[in-house]
């Protein structure tokens, strides 16, 4: 089998794991196994259900009192101990923060190698060593490696491709597995949660105004919230910017800071360095507004405004506003 | 995504602080249909310019470097793009204290104010400076800090509403040539870049250090090298904060450990030309989108840096504690002579270059090419040496640039004698006669390529044969010998012979070469075959561009000899200027020439020995040519003897082929031996014995500031025939006697106030009144040192300079700066001090 | 407080990456190198805790000669001991760097005693193979959580606790870790300070002490890098001043976001 192991947050599914699992469909059909899913914490119905409208057609489930919530070393081991009881012939998770760090924990308490961020995966006839491409640099580079392993643990790069459900969706079997999980891998499970603002975030907003250096200083955001706010959408910086100390890091879109999905992301005053680009080009479209008709986020933009953005964009405020009335 | 026009008239390639101002200056000079290309983004593509320390210390011992400093400065200034901050050069050693002591006698020559503080003045104005460590300083209230970004973006609007189209983020892929219009000339007729192919009658090239690269694609060279210039931002410093400005503090030039502190805002800018010199080939820059900040600014070295951070902690401690916020292995452009590259290039017709230059000169430079341009000559200022037909087929190569430029970076702020000589890349030019000078120990200088013997070890016996004092002061003696005045004074009771072989010989031959030759001169060249005549070229305003000899070969055939320095020029403007419809060739023979001369009383008793020829003034007349066989020890060569003399004592120019020199040096000797003939250097032929004659020298006091009126040159009449320059030179002529002349003046106290005889060198040391104000006429040309050397057979040591009419008269009593001390001085002569009645010319 | 930072060297991040011509290493002529960004702010956050309660930093970085140059960075900052666990150069593996890693602490625990924190960065920058600290954490023992990108040390409480914040869509999660811990944290845990020009220069007097390692290969190897294939994306310019705000509202209206 192939087992994809679920990301969910108490209960709701991760979009990194509907990924693992399109993925993992798949590469199941061309190794011809069948694709299973691993449920750690939880087994809802509905869970099961949507693991199931996307191809598993056995939904394991651990349930313990150290899963109650998520906590790293305990659903790794719940995660190892599913691995060691079920002998899969390669594991797959999500490439979210989550995903990559559960499978690590598997790598380790196996001993097994892990390939994070995969694009491309071939068994090469399924005689261990397998051919992979995976991201490196946040996908600014590709890495084509060689892995050789009995039981390859992988991880899916994270928005590297859209989740699809199966066309021939099947009522997957719901089947638990007992795992014995020791009271100390609690030291690591979530103590409490902390909400600073409600409602979207910047990797969920629906629409994210993104600024640059080009924006100039702090009190020059005060336009694009406006505008943000107006959409229900978040503002977003670029690295430049955090580095200057004018938004927290929280906002930072890039490698180092949030992977974006906006249905639009408008990007302003922001050049477009390799790093930026990385965490934007997921966002389904981009519309940039730059001086600069050369600049790269302006050149991989599916539209741009070539003008100042302490003009354009409290215009389009204006003309929303216009429009509404 | 941008398009280029598919014409213009001149397309400048770079959109620094240069093609900015450049394109800006030809607006201003009425033209139209320009072009400016850069590859990077605008305002700032990514060049140097975008991270230059952007600060102007205005005195430079050099001329061109300092009044286009200055010039460039007051560009700045006017559009009020500029601070002055001041600025300190500090000394922490003697030889440093001594050097500040000639910024000085600059600073004076070229009217800047500057003055000599204690440590204590030091702190003063830059109250972090740690006095224990500083001996004195150098200050300078009109330093200045200039916004170089904003400068090029307005001198592009200049441009860009005259009609300049500006196309950023357009890379360049090709510049093509054609053919013509003479055999083996080609000329610019194309820029292909990434958005289109723009035709074009001109470009200029302002690519900073991508220059050369950008040439090459025209098979084209500019001599320069991308080099690193290492610079680390500190802070924050409350000290600093505190002024609330982008400088309150004078910029400190540490000069002795080659680093500068230059505040910025709240943090302090610490720049050094320190570190070993660090070079990248043009292809080895990443493009803006390689590059983590800009294409210049490369990722710092900081083991390069170390020593220089300690250094700089000693003077200013709290820069110890300051955090490093942003260090770079920032790029500039170096060149094999530590000057820019300007002008026409002498492989490609309309192709220029307005490269090597940094944000200090950028708009003073840019309007010297913009004339250039546009009147055919810079009228700003004399630019011989930036110009860039200067340089030999050997200084093109990136051996030569590499070895030279990491030569002289690490003398950035060092104290460079006006004599002094290179290390690397010596031995690229050597006459027939190099092994035997060797051997007669010759000491030798470089002139561009060419090595000539200045001095010959072997004369030793002859300093204490003629009794000649050695300098006492070090500074003075360095790069000189007695023994080169004791060559002299042999001469004018003997006689010397000279190695001429680094002259640079050209023919013009074909039906129209007379014709061409007298369009090029202001004497008459049309004269009887086998006379010469010594004349200027001008520039089309009058001014010098040259000064050479010209020989009637035949009737068909003008030879042209000219001096090594100025060679590449001369050549450049001989073919720049050649007819079009194929009446004149040109060929440069100099490979195939030596020439050896031989001056003094004797000279007729040596060349005699060797020829029946009739060496009398009848025989062989003075500026004649004569050929004749010598009989040198049983072999026979062919030789031309050119009666002529730059020494002041009769003899000859013997040309002869190449191969034959060793041959004719051998018998020249033998037959010299009895004579007292001695190998003399060019320390007689350069410098005594042409002072003593107050013979003019190309480059000194020949420039293209001065006419032939002012430099003494002018001949009674002016032929009829048409030449370059001949209508301001008449306007001149019809303006009366010139304001300033060209002087002799002799020392009549070496003596300073230690009570050392002090020496000058002939390097801009100013002439002063006698109530020590400046001399300067109404075009504020300066009365300077133009040369300066002994006059053996005077018994004084001699300057020239220009003076002011009233001023250049025999018997009037002046002063020279020197080491910031001033020496009584008498204007001698505006011609001869020795033999003013040249009797010894006709031996 | 003993605090153990790991770090890596890697080309600088911030321009386009190029692949040496045999495709085996990034072309950093252009780049040159820093410490993984996530790592240095590692060393901040550790330099700032020994700050708060005493205690020093030992630094241990695996990789060539040069990545000395990290660990001299790091006490450039207020780092304290530096360790280089040497290879050739070339690229190892999550697997055989984590036992090396190990060994090394093992090493340092045996002669000077347990460290009360190890501290990662979440991935590196370079090949971001998101395994490595949790690999070394868990072969020593201890608790691991990475995405931190907050922490406060407990010393009074028990044998210590870290409290250590993990960002999440609006808002973070708090993890209390029993010390001895490990933490993989991320940029933004702080700005890390840059050197002084005193820290520099005391850097260079860094002692490293220098150990090898016997680790066997995983089963990760390296085949070759490129570049992904740019998209060509043709952009639709819709106005050149302030007055396109009307396009852009009919764009954002055909999204649906309006």
């Amino acid at each position: 089998m192939l087992l994809v192991v679920l990301e969910h947050d108490r209960g709701a599914m991760d979009e990194a794991a509907r990924e693992a699992l399109t993925f993992g469909r798949g590469l199941a059909a061309q190794m011809g196994l069948p694709l299973h899913a691993a449920l750690i914490g939880a087994n809802d119905a509905e869970l099961v259900a949507e693991a199931g409208a996307f191809g598993a057609e056995t939904v394991y489930t651990a349930v313990h009192e150290v899963l109650s919530d998520f906590g790293p070393e305990a659903w790794g081991e719940a995660a190892a101990e599913m691995i060691r009881q079920l002998n899969p012939r390669a594991v797959l998770a999500g490439g979210s923060e989550r995903g990559n760090e559960i499978m690590a924990q598997v790598a380790a308490r196996l001993d097994l190698p892990m390939v994070a961020n995969c694009l491309e995966i071939d068994p090469n006839g399924g005689a261990g060593e397998w051919t992979i491409t995976r991201q490196q640099w946040g996908g600014s580079l590709l890495e084509d490696a060689s892995l050789v392993s009995e039981r390859p643990l992988l991880t899916s790069g994270l928005h590297t491709l859209a989740a699809e459900q199966t066309d021939a969706p099947a009522v997957p079997v719901a089947q638990a597995v007992e795992v014995d999980l020791d009271p100390s891998l609690a030291r690591t499970v979530v103590k409490d949660r902390v909400v600073l603002e409600a409602g979207v975030t910047l990797s969920t907003a629906p629409v994210v105004i993104g600024g640059g250096r080009g924006v100039g200083s702090p009190e020059a955001f005060a336009p694009l919230e406006e505008l943000a706010a107006m959409l229900g959408g978040r503002v977003g910086c670029s690295r430049a910017v955090t580095n200057n100390g004018w938004r927290p890091h929280s906002d930072q879109v890039g490698q180092t800071g949030t992977r974006i999905t906006p249905e639009i992301y408008i990007a302003s005053g922001i050049s477009g360095a390799i790093q930026h680009w990385v965490g934007a080009k997921a966002s389904k479209h981009i519309l940039a507004i730059n001086i600069d008709p050369e600049a790269n986020m302006v050149v991989k933009a599916d539209w741009a405004v070539i003008a100042d953005l302490h003009e354009v964009i409290p215009a389009i405020t204006q003309e929303i506003k216009r429009r509404r009335a | 995504m941008a398009e280029v026009p598919e014409k213009a008239k001149c397309v400048v390639i770079g959109a620094g602080i240069v093609g900015n101002c450049l394109v800006g200056h030809l607006t201003k000079l009425g033209w139209t249909d320009l072009v400016l290309l850069d590859k990077g983004p605008l305002p700032n593509p990514g060049g140097s310019t975008g991270h230059a320390s952007n600060f102007i210390f205005p005195v430079d011992h050099n001329k061109e470097m300092c009044l286009l400093g200055e010039q460039s400065a007051n560009q700045y200034r006017d559009l009020g793009l500029s601070v002055d901050s001041g600025g300190i050069e500090v000394a922490r050693t003697q030889e440093r204290v001594d050097e500040l002591k000639r910024r000085m006698t600059s600073a004076t020559a070229w009217g800047i104010e500057a003055h000599l503080l204690t440590p204590e003045e030091v702190k003063e104005l830059v109250p972090f400076v740690n006095t224990d460590i500083v001996l004195e300083g150098f200050y300078c209230p009109t330093v200045s800090v200039v916004d170089s970004l904003e400068t090029g973006t307005q001198m592009r609007n200049v441009a860009v509403n005259g009609g300049c189209h500006v196309a950023a983020n357009t890379e360049v892929l090709d510049i093509i040539t054609t053919d013509g219009p003479n055999p083996g000339d080609r000329t610019v007729k194309a820029v292909v870049t990434d958005k289109g192919t723009i035709e074009t009658e001109y470009v200029v090239i302002a690519c900073g250090v991508w220059s050369n690269r950008v040439a090459n694609m025209a098979d084209a060279y500019i001599p320069l090298v991308p080099a690193v210039h290492q610079m680390a931002d500190v802070g924050p410093l409350d000290i600093l904060a505190e002024t609330n400005n982008e400088i309150g503090y004078p910029i400190v030039r540490d000069m002795d450990t080659f680093c500068y502190e230059r505040q910025s805002a709240g943090s302090m800018e610490v720049g050094s030309y320190a570190h070993r010199p660090i070079f990248h080939h043009p292809d080895d820059i990443p493009s803006n989108e390689e590059a983590a900040l800009s294409p210049t600014e490369m990722p710092f070295t900081p083991d390069d840096f170390d020593l220089q951070m300690e250094q700089a902690i000693d003077l200013m401690d709290m820069l110890g504690d300051a955090e490093i916020k942003y260090a770079i292995n920032g790029l500039l452009s170096l060149t094999p002579d530590a000057m820019p590259c300007l002008g026409e290039l002498p492989e490609v017709r309309n192709l220029w270059s307005a490269a090597a230059i940094w944000v200090k000169e950028g708009p003073g430079m840019a309007q010297v090419v913009a004339e250039w341009m546009t009147f055919g000559y810079p009228r700003v200022i004399d630019v011989h040496g930036a110009d860039v037909s200067r340089f030999y087929p050997e200084e093109r190569g990136d051996e030569h640039i590499w070895a030279r430029s990491a030569e002289h970076f690490n003398k950035t702020y060092g104290i460079v004698h006006p004599q002094e000589q290179w290390e690397s890349r010596r031995n690229l030019r050597v006459s027939p006669y190099f092994s035997r000078q060797q051997e007669l120990r010759a000491e030798f200088f470089q002139a561009r390529t060419w090595e000539r013997p200045q001095w010959f070890e072997s004369n030793a016996d002859l300093v204490d044969r003629y009794e000649v004092e050695d300098r006492e002061v070090e500074w003075d003696a360095r790069w000189w010998s007695p023994i080169t005045v004791a060559e002299h004074l042999n001469l004018r009771e003997n006689c010397g012979m000279v190695d001429l072989s680094a002259f640079q010989v050209f023919e013009l031959t074909g039906p129209g070469a007379v014709a061409y030759a007298d369009y090029l001169a202001v004497n008459k060249v049309d004269v009887p075959v086998g006379r010469s005549i010594y004349t200027p070229w001008l520039t089309p305003d009058g001014g010098f561009h040259s000064d050479l000899t010209m020989m009637r070969m035949g009737d068909e055939r003008v030879r042209i000899v000219t001096g090594v320095f100025d060679g590449g020029r001369d050549e450049f403007w001989a073919r720049r200027h050649l007819p079009t419809d194929g009446s004149v060739s040109f060929a440069n023979i100099t490979d195939q020439i030596t020439t050896l001369g031989v001056w003094g009383p004797n000279a007729p008793h040596v060349i005699g020995a060797l020829t029946s020829q009739d060496l009398s003034q009848a025989g062989s007349p003075y500026g004649s040519l004569v050929d004749v066989e010598l009989n040198c020890g049983g072999r026979t060569i062919a030789a031309t003897l050119f009666r002529i003399s730059y020494v002041g004592d009769t003899g000859w120019e013997i040309y002869a082929a190449w191969d034959d020199g060793p041959v004719l040096w051998d018998a020249l000797m033998a037959v010299g031996a009895d004579y007292g003939l001695r190998p003399t250097g060019g320390g007689v032929y350069g410098t005594s014995g042409r002072l003593e004659k107050g013979y003019r020298l190309m480059g000194a006091e020949l420039e293209s500031e001065y006419n032939p009126l002012e430099a003494g040159l002018a001949r009674p009449k002016v032929k009829a025939a048409p030449f370059i320059g001949k209508e301001p030179y008449l306007a001149a002529r019809e303006m009366g006697d010139p304001e300033v002349s060209m002087c002799v003046l002799t020392v009549e106290d070496l003596t300073d106030s230690q009570g050392r005889k002090r020496y000058m060198q002939g390097g801009n040391e100013p002439i002063l009144t006698q109530d020590g104000q400046r001399i300067t006429d109404s075009h504020g040309r300066v009365s300077r040192v133009t040369t300066a050397g002994p006059g053996p057979s005077v018994d004084k040591h001699l300057l020239m300079a220009y003076l002011p009419a009233e001023l250049a008269q025999p018997g009037t009593d002046l002063q020279v700066m020197y080491m910031n001390e001033l020496f009584p001085v008498k204007v001698a002569s505006t011609g001869a001090v020795f033999d003013p009645e040249d009797t010894r010319l006709r031996g | 407080m003993r605090i153990l930072c790991c770090v890596k060297r890697v080309p600088a991040p911030g321009a386009k990456i190029n692949v040496t011509d045999d495709g085996l290493a990034v072309d950093a002529s252009h780049l040159g190198f820093a410490t993984s960004p996530h790592e240095e702010c590692g060393v901040e956050e550790a330099v700032q805790i020994t700050e708060r309660h005493g205690g020093e930093v030992t630094v241990l970085t695996l990789g060539p000669p040069e990545a000395a140059d990290q660990l001299r960075y790091a006490a450039s900052v207020g780092a304290h001991h530096g360790v280089l666990v040497a290879t050739d150069g070339s690229a190892w593996d999550p697997q055989r760097t984590a036992v090396a890693l190990t060994d090394a602490i093992r090493g340092l625990e045996a002669a000077d005693g347990p460290f009360d924190l190890l501290v990662f960065g979440n991935e590196s920058a370079d090949s971001g193979g998101f395994q490595v600290g949790v690999r070394v954490a868990y072969a020593l023992g201890r608790p691991i959580v990475n995405g931190i990108k907050g922490i406060e040390v407990d010393a009074d409480a028990g044998d210590g606790v870290v409290r250590a914040r993990r960002e999440i869509d609006g808002g973070f999660e708090v993890y209390e870790l029993p010390m001895p811990a490990a933490v993989g944290v991320k940029e933004g845990i702080n700005l890390p300070r840059y050197p002084t020009m005193r820290g520099r220069l005391a850097s260079k007097k860094l002692e490293i002490a220098e150990q090898a390692s016997d680790a066997e290969p995983g089963g990760q190897s390296l085949v070759r890098l490129h570049r992904p294939r740019e998209t060509v994306t043709e952009t639709v310019i819709l106005g050149n001043s302030p007055e396109a705000a009307s396009a852009v509202v009919d764009v954002l209206e055909e999204l649906g976001v309006v």
